[in-house]
């Protein structure tokens, strides 16, 4: 099992969205990707779309103002 | 798991900013799982021509000017305020300075995304071109029909 990371914070749409689908078709069943992004749109969808594609979404922690941790499994 | 979305885009317009309206909705709705079909006619052409510059292709000499002048995706006009050309590279340095995809960046996320090209084989007829003046990642040339065919039960949009 792997653990992958991505930083999306600087990113905005639609990049948030492709970084994340391209991160996410390289994980292997069990394998991690920590996510870090900012409050709104990524955060409003980027968990939801990850759970619809059949991901689960383990844990979204609040790392610093704006900022938040989302750890997404396959 | 959901049912899988359907985004159909008819790619018309060969401008700049509307190229990158499509490949923005294109590469996001890739991103979050729907399918996506980019139809391409007339100048929407300009955007998967093989030759990103300025280049005489085409059958018969008013297609290849035509050719010529329309260009590629890297002559693409902006719709108000072209400037003789040069508000697509300032549009461009814009874009970069705030962290905002690029066309090029939006282009090749779709490319990455497998968004699905076709070429309209009506449009390509008229402007004296083939299959091969496209980039290889045109999935097919085809008619209305077809593309009817292909983006029922989706939503499609008109740019």
């Amino acid at each position: 099992m792997s653990a992958y990371n991505l930083d999306i914070t600087k990113d905005r749409c639609p990049m948030t969205f492709v970084k994340t689908k391209l991160k996410l078709e390289e994980l292997e069943e069990g394998d991690t990707l920590e996510i870090l992004l900012t409050t709104g749109e990524p955060l409003n969808n980027v968990p939801r779309t990850a759970t619809e594609q059949g991901f689960t979404v383990v844990e979204t922690t609040l790392v610093r103002e704006n900022i938040h941790k989302v750890v997404i499994r396959k | 798991m959901a049912e899988k979305n359907k985004l159909s885009i008819i790619c018309m317009s060969g401008d700049f900013d509307k190229a990158i309206a499509v490949f923005t909705l294109a590469s996001g709705a890739a991103a979050v799982n729907y399918e996506v079909n980019i139809f391409f006619t007339f100048w929407g052409l300009n955007t998967i021509k093989k030759k990103t510059g300025r280049s005489f292709n085409g059958k018969g000499i008013l297609a290849r000017v035509f050719n010529f002048l329309l260009g590629g995706r890297n002559n693409l006009p902006l719709s108000r305020l072209n400037f003789g050309g040069a508000s697509p590279g300032l549009m461009t340095s814009l874009m970069k300075s705030r962290n905002v995809a690029t066309l090029s960046e939006l282009f090749q996320a779709s490319i990455a995304l497998k968004v699905n090209f076709y070429v309209c084989e009506m449009a390509m007829h008229v402007l004296g071109l083939e299959k091969d003046d496209f980039i290889p990642e045109v999935k097919d040339v085809l008619g209305v029909a077809t593309f009817l065919e292909l983006s029922k039960g989706g939503q499609t949009l008109f740019i």
